[in-house]
């Protein structure tokens, strides 16, 4: 039993699979990219299709360059005969939330929630612009890795940071992507040029296509399904102004928020998975999070060594919740961004049945 | 770094995504804009005192509603910045500049732009900046060119501003303009590839053998990848159809003409185009029909009847 579960149900994740993720995926379609992945959860399980409760998935349409870009994949989940089925515009990990909504409502047992993202097509930097407000910012293009550079700054000039630390963050990241075989960047990769100063190329996340999809299962049917679920203690997300001027971009209060609703602080934790695109927003979250030194921060690369926008925030969830399902962790955070600046926050605690 | 080098055997072509968002203005937000244009900077007060530039029409704290306008300085302090070495398109400046949130005199909040300034040597946090105004102003964030330098000392704090103007700015048009490079991937390749040879390819399902047309690589009823490549038609049966009576802009086809769905032989779905070399008041459901390429065509520009008997509902009722 998780120890510390508040809610009407206890939900596990008990499956996660994603594809490698890669610079560029021209010779697949999005389905074609996300069907492997599919059937990789699925098998995890030994569920079909059909007996999945409720499905949903998180993409964008401004990656895609399409407009309702998701119903596509939907060929890949079968969806005949009908299924309850759900979409998010947004990373996989708020589609994650939706579904363990659901299950929590008593609607479905199981759930399969699935993300991806085609940064290859267009110029991420750019398309990433369209989500910012339409008056005051969107009309300046300032892009994703400037906005990033803005609060890289903040942090230097308030001394919590510095090039050489940041610089260390990248390169500890991609370090721990070499046991990580679907990472886009493994091991040493060079600093590289000032992107947006102070921001280096390698404190900058891969521009990258992938997929990745998680199976949610409800008490004794998680059992079932695995043997040893990562039960989700505690889930939580924040959202904070948009107007990055009103904001300390030195701070994330939504993340803290989101944090202490999920329970972060209740007990410790022995692992992070951060979703961090840039080396900046980790020292942020080890802030915020309270994090010690004895907490393995992504030991999978996070998202320095493989950044699938949309799926980038699930695979956190996926990649701490495998922790545990292979015993290496026993109460782990796992966190996902949306937005410039950490603007959005999601914050879970996942946890294994003590052995 | 991961090769970039795309695979030379998949289709591509550019797709360009491109709106023209009109957007409307609500009284704060049209008070700010026309300020710009009037070359002054307008924020909103607070209840508690803040002055926030750029103005928001509900306090982020308390959703309270603020219309209390007031005019702060076009000179300001930067709190923090990022050098812009590689500037990227519709940027403010094509020039290296510096991204600077600036708070401007009198106000509490700061406002993202552009700062034109030699190199990064010459930018630090702290420093004081003016407003470069645009030499046209219409009524938009980019009135604002970018700030400079200034050495001057501060405006006065914020002023109490009516925020009325002959002829205020009520919208904006957000321009945006998007380039990507499409790849259909493998099964739409094959599919588009074979159309350029006037062959029509689906893809069959190892399930449950349904052959799909145009294929998008995957049963959507099975939710398996579709693999085996099937050559489908020429000629096929017309399972439904409509009437257009309405010519669509820029169409050169003579209005009433008939749209219908055609099952190929050997299809399990039907596709659909247009009917024609028959009066549209005779197509009917079962109607034989054969594809008609153009010169240099890379599809079908019509289909027209074969000839043959019309097939029999059994054959096809499967299909509507």
């Amino acid at each position: 039993m998780p120890r510390t579960s508040r809610h009407a149900r206890d939900v596990a994740v008990v499956a996660f699979a994603q594809s490698d993720h890669l610079r560029r995926t021209d010779e697949l379609s999005e389905v074609e990219m996300v069907m492997p992945v599919l059937h990789q959860v699925l098998a995890r399980t030994g569920l079909k299709a059909g007996e999945i409760g409720f499905t949903c998935s998180g993409s964008s349409d401004y990656l895609a360059g399409r407009a309702f870009s998701f119903t596509m994949t939907l060929d890949g989940v079968g969806a005949w005969p009908p299924i309850s089925e759900s979409h998010v515009e947004m990373d996989g990990a708020w589609a994650l939330y939706e579904a363990w909504v659901k299950i929590q409502t008593g609607e479905a047992d199981t759930a399969l929630v699935y993300s991806y993202g085609k940064s290859s097509p267009g110029p991420v930097r750019d398309v990433l612009t369209r989500q910012l407000d339409p008056y005051y910012l969107a009309p300046l293009w300032p892009d994703s890795v400037a906005l990033a550079a803005l609060q890289a700054q903040a942090l230097i000039d308030a001394g919590e940071t510095d090039e050489p630390s940041l610089a260390a963050i990248g390169a500890r990241s991609r370090a721990a992507a070499e046991a990580n075989p679907h990472a886009q960047l493994r091991g040493p990769v060079p600093q590289g040029d000032y992107q947006v100063r102070p921001l280096h190329t390698g404190d900058c996340p891969p521009i990258g296509d992938g997929a990745a999809a998680v199976i949610l299962a409800a008490g004794d049917t998680a059992r079932r399904l695995c043997e040893r679920p990562a039960w989700i203690t505690g889930i939580d997300h924040r959202i904070e102004a948009h107007g990055l001027g009103l904001r300390d971009l030195t701070d994330s209060p939504s993340t803290r928020t989101a944090a202490e609703r999920a329970g972060v602080f209740d007990a410790p934790v022995d692992t992070a998975e951060l979703h961090a695109p840039f080396s900046s927003q980790e020292v942020v979250l080890r802030k915020v999070l309270g994090l010690g030194d004895g907490v393995a921060v992504n030991p999978s690369g996070g998202a320095l060594a493989a950044n699938p926008v949309m799926a980038a925030g699930l695979i956190r969830i996926g990649e701490a919740a495998a922790r545990i399902h292979r015993g290496e962790s026993d109460r782990a955070v796992a966190h996902a961004t949306s937005g410039p600046c950490l603007q959005q926050n999601l914050v879970a605690v996942l946890e294994g049945d003590p052995a | 770094m991961t090769a970039t080098v795309p695979s030379p055997d998949v289709l591509r072509a550019p797709l360009v995504v491109e709106f023209p968002f009109t957007r409307s203005l609500g009284p704060v937000q049209s008070a700010f804009l026309t300020g710009l244009r009037e070359g002054l900077v307008l924020g909103v007060k607070t209840s508690d005192g803040t002055v926030m530039v750029p103005p928001v029409e509900y306090d982020p704290r308390t959703a309270e509603e603020i219309r209390e306008l007031v005019e702060v300085g076009a000179t300001g302090t930067v709190t923090t910045w990022a050098w812009n070495g590689l500037p990227r398109p519709n940027q403010p400046l094509d020039t290296p500049f510096a991204w600077v949130l600036v708070t401007l005199d009198g106000a509490d909040t700061a406002l993202l732009h552009a700062l034109d300034a030699p190199g990064p040597e010459s930018v630090r946090t702290g420093m004081r900046v003016r407003v470069r105004w645009a030499a046209e102003r219409t009524g938009a964030i980019t009135d604002i060119a970018c700030f400079e330098p200034y050495e001057g000392p501060a405006g006065p704090g914020a002023a109490p501003h009516a925020g009325v103007f002959a002829e205020p700015v009520t919208g904006i048009v957000a321009p945006a303009r998007l380039d990507y490079t499409y790849s259909p991937g493998r099964a739409q390749t094959a599919y588009i590839s074979g159309l350029s040879e006037q062959k029509t390819i689906g893809e069959r399902c190892p399930s449950c053998h349904k052959v799909y047309v145009p294929p998008r690589g995957a049963c959507p009823t099975c939710g398996v990848a579709t693999t085996d490549q099937v050559e489908v038609g020429p000629a096929g049966t017309v399972t439904t159809y409509c009437i257009v009576n309405i010519k669509a802009r820029g169409l050169d086809i003579e209005v009433p003409y008939v749209y219908a769905h055609i099952a190929l032989d050997g299809a399990g779905l039907a596709l659909h185009g247009r009917i024609g070399g028959i009066p549209y008041d005779q197509v009917r459901m079962g109607l034989r029909v054969e594809p008609v390429w153009t010169e240099g065509g890379r599809y079908p520009d019509h289909y027209r009847p074969t000839g043959e008997p019309d097939a029999d509902y059994d054959a096809y009722k499967e299909l509507i």
